[in-house]
């Protein structure tokens, strides 16, 4: 292998669960404070993954009050304590950036239906 | 103490630091340099180690530095270098130099042959600005004036025009060592350094 590869590979975690584009998530985020560390939690869209080995990174979208903020992630990154997915949405592009324009009840993301209810 | 070694360039990754932070980093292959010639105050009137870099099959390798390379007896080498030393008599001749004369949060200085730009305009070569892109402006990439009329009757020494660029040995100063791997030869630096892959740089430790 590559070695420039090998060194990606071992700075890469394997805790990070498969979500995609659409899904709703909980990221916990540390943040340091001078010597005291806390964690913060960012809940929002998944619009965007970008593909990489340690330069994989996501995009979390959310409206708060009113505003919408992204905040873009390292995938591999060690400031991330976990990822929860909460949703899985059902969604026909890889990168969402239509929901920008959007807001309000247009803004939802229908969520995927994983049981398919067979039709006697 | 040996404070300079030469290695090749192998690209560029992410490289997560201990408390979390991303840098951008150079990954090296430094070294192991093998000295090769002692060069002494009293015969060449300075002090220095040369040292070769990469191994060579020694059919591989042309006449004249063959004779040389059979002279040493530590083998032939795709690159050889000089590192200047106070005490070139401490060294033998076969020894090898590894990328573990370097620790993490080293300053050094590296340097290396900058990509060739070929025949460049002012634009990219000096940063000139150019001139308007609409209105009907025809002068798009162009220098502009070059000088004055009949006084001087010259255009300036050392004007900046259209020329050749890159393919110049560029030094980048005081980048950081975020990581070594000796065993693997590897020598991680904060930052970007001159070449392309696979170029050959010079690593010179600062403090």
């Amino acid at each position: 292998m590559n070695i420039i590869e090998t060194l990606e590979k071992e700075q890469m975690r394997a805790d990070i669960p498969d979500f995609r584009p659409g899904d709703t998530v909980k990221v916990h985020a540390r943040i340091k404070e001078g010597d005291k560390e806390r964690i913060q939690v960012f809940q929002g869209v998944v619009i965007r993954k970008r593909k990489g080995n340690t330069g994989a990174t996501f995009t979390v979208r959310k409206v708060s009050y009113g505003i919408g903020v992204e905040r873009i992630f390292p995938l591999h990154s060690p400031l991330i304590d976990k990822i929860e997915i909460l949703t899985r949405g059902r969604v026909r592009r890889a990168r969402l950036y239509y929901l920008r324009n959007l807001r309000g009840k247009a803004a939802r993301i229908k969520e995927k239906k994983y049981q398919k209810t067979s039709i006697s | 103490m040996v404070k300079k070694l030469f290695g090749i360039k192998l690209g560029m990754t992410r490289y997560f630091l201990e408390e979390g932070k991303s840098v951008s980093v150079t990954v090296l292959k430094v070294g192991p340099c093998v000295v090769v010639q002692k060069k002494n105050f009293a015969k060449e009137s300075y002090n220095a180690i040369q040292v070769g870099f990469g191994k060579l099959k020694e059919s591989r390798s042309n006449k004249p530095s063959l004779g040389h390379f059979r002279a040493a007896g530590a083998g032939c080498f795709v690159h050889l270098g000089e590192i200047r030393i106070d005490d070139p008599d401490g060294f033998d001749i076969g020894q090898e130099i590894k990328s573990d004369i370097f620790s993490v949060g080293d300053i050094v200085h590296v340097s290396g042959v900058s990509k060739g730009r070929g025949f460049s305009g002012v634009i990219k070569r000096w940063g000139f600005s150019g001139g308007r892109k609409t209105h009907g402006s025809r002068s798009h990439r162009i220098p502009g004036s070059i000088g004055c009329s009949a006084t001087p009757g010259r255009v300036q020494k050392g004007k900046k025009l259209p020329g050749r660029m890159g393919c110049q040995r560029v030094t980048i100063k005081n980048l950081k060592v975020v990581d070594v791997r000796p065993e693997m030869d590897l020598l991680l630096v904060k930052g970007s350094v001159p070449g392309s892959r696979n170029s050959v740089v010079e690593v010179c430790k600062i403090s």
